[in-house]
């Protein structure tokens, strides 16, 4: 009986080991592929060569990128956006969370129903739009920024940060000597919370630096589109720029070529920034996601 | 004693004494609070957009009501024969993708729950993670490149071997949607789990163990009752938004060969207003009031039947 038992549970520990190298085989494999035919030849790309490593290594995807100056633009104006909407959506964030994290809050009740609403009822996509229009914020950054600036789910997980985390005592021995609500909450709340507001802004510079919907409504401007506006243009529109004024049909194709090239090295350059930030900060994650789970 | 007696006081302030005390807490709150009226209320409002015939030199207010009793648009929605289509294709796709998801969440956060080699198991978890920062466009960006079915791996080996075109094919658009989702949010999804299963008591496992239980019979009896309270409320988080399925992604994966199945309502709603050379505005509002309602009577009948079933529901 119990050396059935050891067999059994043998087993299911070696199948297992086995899905998590199946897992790991199937998430990388498309990562490392796209890595290798950034390295490959046009040629290779376009009869479908490549299948693991690069095929006749090279670097033009990356000559094309860096030439390719609308990426760059890009890729300023998302920092810019990704940098200003991240200030302005902490400081909201951390300006409702900490009032609703405090038990004597008188109110707390009515506003956290406004805040809560909102994660369950929108106006949609039109009334939203017109409203943008009718501010005058079109073809602005603010457009970009300021709709989504206060997330309900995150002011839940601040709050409940706070709320375990900031003892009431301190709060209460601080109002004793005088110290005023918002001294307190920018000299003792806000550098004993550094993980939670970490782990807030990621989330909120990896949803701006990635959203595209928003910005393609709202901005005309070609000059102030996000990179991932002008990553749409290159990889789904296939509304590539090299300047083809030459008919020549060899250089034609050869521009057909750089163009397929220059896919995947805008693919790599462009997600590059978070892939490099990400290992660091993958535990905040982690906990980001435990924190809001305990109070929904 | 005199713990007491500081209470009795701290209740017998008036609001206006405590307001006075406590200014800069209301200060603070309203910058957020004056957001959301502007950027979430203020729409709110505007779905009255939808029961009106939209003038734009009249604006949202003075325009007329629409015929029927203002409830023209919704007619015309709800009779236009995409309706059908679109409406089918949302459900599909968001049950699909719930049925399939949450599965793989729970089985991925059990399977690393039980990986005994801590490094091996903290590099799994490390690269399944690893999709979730890849954006909408370039993950589209690289599933057509993948599935394309000249230059493409995997798609040049399925038109090869087996005459299938994926991309080309609005029958597997479906699938594509879903399992290209999991590959991208499944170690993502996994986190809450993983986090469930660290709450388990381990005298329950060590109970179970000393009874003669199996590993298996371990996860079927202690972890799988004590994750159901979490899957629970994941369950109607998603349901809220079984309409408003991932449009962003929908969208950038639309191409003419699916577009039969890949008009969902939030697609179609969007292009009947903002790309279409007659832009209209009340329907397209009517059409987002539809989902937004349904969203919110969702939520509300499946956490009424949560609190019911298991007592775990969140509002």
């Amino acid at each position: 009986m119990k050396r059935k038992k050891i067999t059994q549970d043998t087993i299911v520990y070696f199948i297992n080991y086995i899905l998590l190298t199946v897992l790991l085989v199937v998430v990388l494999y498309p990562l490392i592929y796209i890595i290798s035919c950034s390295f490959s030849s046009g040629d290779a790309l376009m009869s479908g060569r490549v299948k693991l490593f690069p095929v006749d290594l090279t670097l033009q995807s990356y000559q094309a990128v860096f030439k390719y100056q609308s990426i760059w633009t890009g890729y300023r104006n998302s920092i810019i956006y990704a940098i200003v909407g991240t200030l302005i959506s902490m400081v909201l964030t951390l300006f409702a969370a900490y009032p609703l994290s405090r038990d004597d809050f008188r109110g707390k009740k009515i506003f956290t129903v406004i805040i809560l609403f909102t994660m369950m009822f929108s106006g949609g996509l039109i009334p939203t739009y017109l409203l943008v229009k009718n501010l005058d914020l079109m073809d602005t950054i603010w457009a970009v920024v300021l709709p989504g600036a206060v997330n309900a789910y995150n002011i839940i997980v601040a709050r409940t940060f706070f709320a375990n985390t900031i003892p009431k005592e301190l709060q209460e021995a601080a109002e004793m000597d005088g110290c005023t609500d918002f001294r307190f909450f920018v000299r003792i709340v806000i550098p004993l919370s550094t993980p939670i507001i970490a782990v807030l802004s990621l989330w909120v510079v990896v949803g701006l630096w990635n959203s595209y919907f928003g910005p393609m409504i709202y901005l005309n401007s070609q000059e102030k589109y996000p990179l991932q506006l002008v990553l749409r243009r290159i990889l789904l529109l296939s509304q590539v720029n090299l300047n083809q004024s030459n008919i020549d049909p060899e250089t034609i194709r050869k521009n057909q070529y750089l163009g397929e090239m220059l896919k995947y090295g805008t693919i790599i350059i462009s997600t590059l920034p978070l892939m490099i930030v990400y290992p660091f900060v993958q535990k905040y994650f982690v906990k980001g996601v435990m924190i809001g789970s305990v109070k929904g | 004693m005199s713990k007491k007696t500081k209470i009795q006081i701290g209740h017998r302030k008036t609001f206006v004494q405590y307001f006075l005390g406590h200014w800069q807490l209301y200060a603070m709150i309203a910058f957020p609070i004056i957001m959301l009226f502007i950027f979430a209320y203020a729409p709110m409002y505007g779905v009255i957009l939808a029961f009106k015939d939209y003038k734009v030199s009249l604006g949202i207010w003075d325009s007329p009501w629409a015929a029927n009793h203002g409830f023209n648009n919704f007619i015309r929605f709800f009779s236009n024969y995409n309706f059908r289509e679109c409406l089918r294709n949302t459900i599909v796709l968001s049950i699909y993708s719930m049925l399939v998801s949450m599965p793989c969440s729970i089985i991925l956060a059990l399977s690393l729950n039980y990986a005994k080699n801590v490094a091996y198991r903290k590099f799994v978890q490390m690269v399944s993670y690893c999709p979730y920062f890849i954006s909408t466009i370039v993950f589209v960006g690289i599933i057509n490149m993948i599935f394309d079915n000249r230059s493409g791996v995997i798609g040049s080996f399925f038109f090869n071997n087996l005459g299938i075109n994926i991309l080309g094919n609005a029958s597997y658009f479906s699938s594509l949607y879903v399992w290209s989702g999991v590959w991208q949010g499944v170690g993502f999804g996994a986190i809450i789990y993983m986090a469930a299963l660290a709450g388990v008591d381990q005298e329950q496992h060590e109970a179970a163990i000393i009874d003669g239980a199996t590993l298996l019979q371990r996860i079927w009896y202690v972890d799988i009752p004590a994750i159901i309270p979490t899957a629970v409320i994941m369950l109607i988080l998603n349901m809220g938004g079984t309409l408003n399925i991932g449009y962003e992604k929908i969208l950038a994966m639309q191409n003419q060969n699916n577009i039969a199945m890949s008009e969902v309502i939030s697609t179609y709603s969007y292009k009947v207003s903002l790309v279409s050379t007659f832009p209209d505005f009340p329907y397209s509002t009517a059409i987002g009031l539809f989902q937004s309602l349904v969203g919110l009577i969702l939520i509300l009948i499946t956490n009424k039947i949560a609190n019911k079933l298991s007592g775990t529901g969140f509002l």
